[in-house]
C-alpha cells in the first residue's frame, strides 16, 4: 500500500506524517505537491496539519482550490480513504468532502495539550482496529477547532455513525471540561458516509512513538492495514 | 466594459456563538461603553471588477461568496455597495 501525503503552502506536519508511514507502519509514503494533478498511484491521502496559505480568508478556504484537490475529490469519490487531520480537517471540510465547518476556538486561544478522545465509530476504514469505545490520547494544537454544523446536521451524522471521536474526560464521558475548543456535541472527529473519509483535529501521527507520550495515534494507521488484508 | 468597486460585508451567521463578539463586547464594557448590548466581528472585501452593468457586477461578486468568500456553513453576506470608480 502507498501513502500520500500532500504539501501545501504553510503545511508543517507533512514531514511527520511522511516518518510516521514510514516507520511506524513500514509503508511506502510520498509527498505531493499541491500544484500537482498526479497522485502518483497512492491507495491512502493524507492531508496534513499546518496553516496553508496563512490561513487566509479562513482555515482551509483557499487550499481547497490547489489543483491537488481536484484528484483528491475524485479519489474520494471513487472510495478512495482520506484522513485530514488538524488543518487538514479544516481543508475536508471547506472542499465539502466533510460536513461542517471548524470556527475559531471558545476561548480564543490556541491549544497545545494531549486530550483524550472516545472512539464513537468503527464503521470507518480509520477506526476499525479500535476497541469500541476506545479512549485514546493524543496532542491537539490548534486555534481554530470549534466544530460547528446546524442541529439538523449535528442530528444526521450522530444517526448515521458519523460522529468518529469525541472529547471526553479521564472517565470516558463528554463534559464542557473536557472540550478543548467549544467544539458542538464535543466532536472532535467525523467521517463521511461511507465511512472512507475522515477527518478529525488531534494528531494521530504525533501519537505513535513512546518518546512522545502516546502510541494511541498508531491504531488508525493500523486499521489502513486491514485494507491491504481484505 | 465598466469598472466596479463592490464591498461584501461577511459576518458569523446569526445564533452561532461568535468569541471574538464577545471579547470584543467584553472590552468595550471595561472601557465604560455600558450600552453596547453586543458586537459581531466580521470581514469586509472590497473587489474592484469589471462588468457589464451594475447587475451582471451584482450576481458575480454573489458568486464569489457562494463559491469562495463566505462558508455556507458559518457565514452570511451581504453586498454592502456597488459604485463605478
Amino acid at each position: 500500500m502507498k501513502v500520500g501525503v500532500v504539501t501545501f503552502p504553510g503545511s508543517n506536519c507533512d514531514e511527520d506524517a511522511l516518518l510516521a508511514i514510514r516507520e511506524h507502519l513500514h509503508l511506502e509514503a510520498v509527498p505531493l505537491w499541491h500544484k500537482d494533478h498526479d497522485l502518483q498511484g497512492v491507495d491512502v491521502v493524507i492531508l496534513p496539519g499546518g496553516f496553508s496559505y496563512g490561513d487566509y480568508l479562513r482555515a482551509g478556504a483557499i487550499a481547497r482550490f490547489a489543483p491537488i484537490m481536484q484528484e483528491i475529490a475524485a479519489h474520494a469519490k471513487r472510495g478512495g480513504p482520506v484522513i485530514g487531520i488538524c488543518n487538514g480537517f479544516q481543508i475536508a471540510c471547506e472542499a465539502g468532502l466533510l460536513p461542517g465547518a471548524l470556527l475559531r476556538n471558545d476561548h480564543l486561544q490556541f491549544r497545545s495539550m494531549p486530550v483524550t478522545l472516545r472512539v464513537e465509530s468503527r464503521e470507518t476504514v480509520f477506526t476499525r482496529e479500535a476497541s469500541p469505545g476506545a479512549l485514546l490520547t493524543m496532542p491537539i494544537a490548534h486555534g481554530d477547532g470549534r466544530y460547528t454544523a446546524d442541529e439538523a446536521t449535528l442530528d444526521r451524522l450522530e444517526g448515521e455513525g458519523q460522529v468518529v471521536f469525541r472529547y471526553v474526560d479521564a472517565s470516558g464521558h463528554p463534559t464542557a471540561a473536557a472540550n478543548p475548543n467549544g467544539s458542538l456535541r464535543n466532536i472532535a472527529g467525523v467521517c463521511n458516509a461511507t465511512g472512507t473519509v475522515v477527518g478529525l483535529m488531534p494528531h494521530p501521527e504525533r501519537a505513535l512513538d513512546p518518546l512522545l507520550g502516546s502510541t494511541d495515534g498508531l491504531v488508525l494507521f493500523r486499521s489502513l492495514l486491514a485494507l491491504t488484508k481484505a | 466594459m465598466t469598472r466596479f468597486t463592490v464591498s461584501v460585508k461577511i459576518v458569523p451567521r446569526h445564533g452561532l456563538l461568535d468569541p471574538q463578539g464577545k471579547a470584543v463586547t467584553d472590552a468595550l464594557h471595561t472601557l465604560g461603553f455600558a450600552s453596547v448590548r453586543d458586537v459581531h466581528v466580521g470581514r469586509l472585501l472590497v473587489i474592484d471588477l469589471e462588468a457589464a452593468d451594475t447587475t451582471a457586477a451584482q450576481a458575480k461578486v454573489r458568486e464569489m461568496c457562494e463559491r469562495l468568500l463566505a462558508n455556507p456553513v458559518t457565514e452570511d453576506f451581504v453586498i454592502a455597495e456597488i459604485a463605478t470608480t
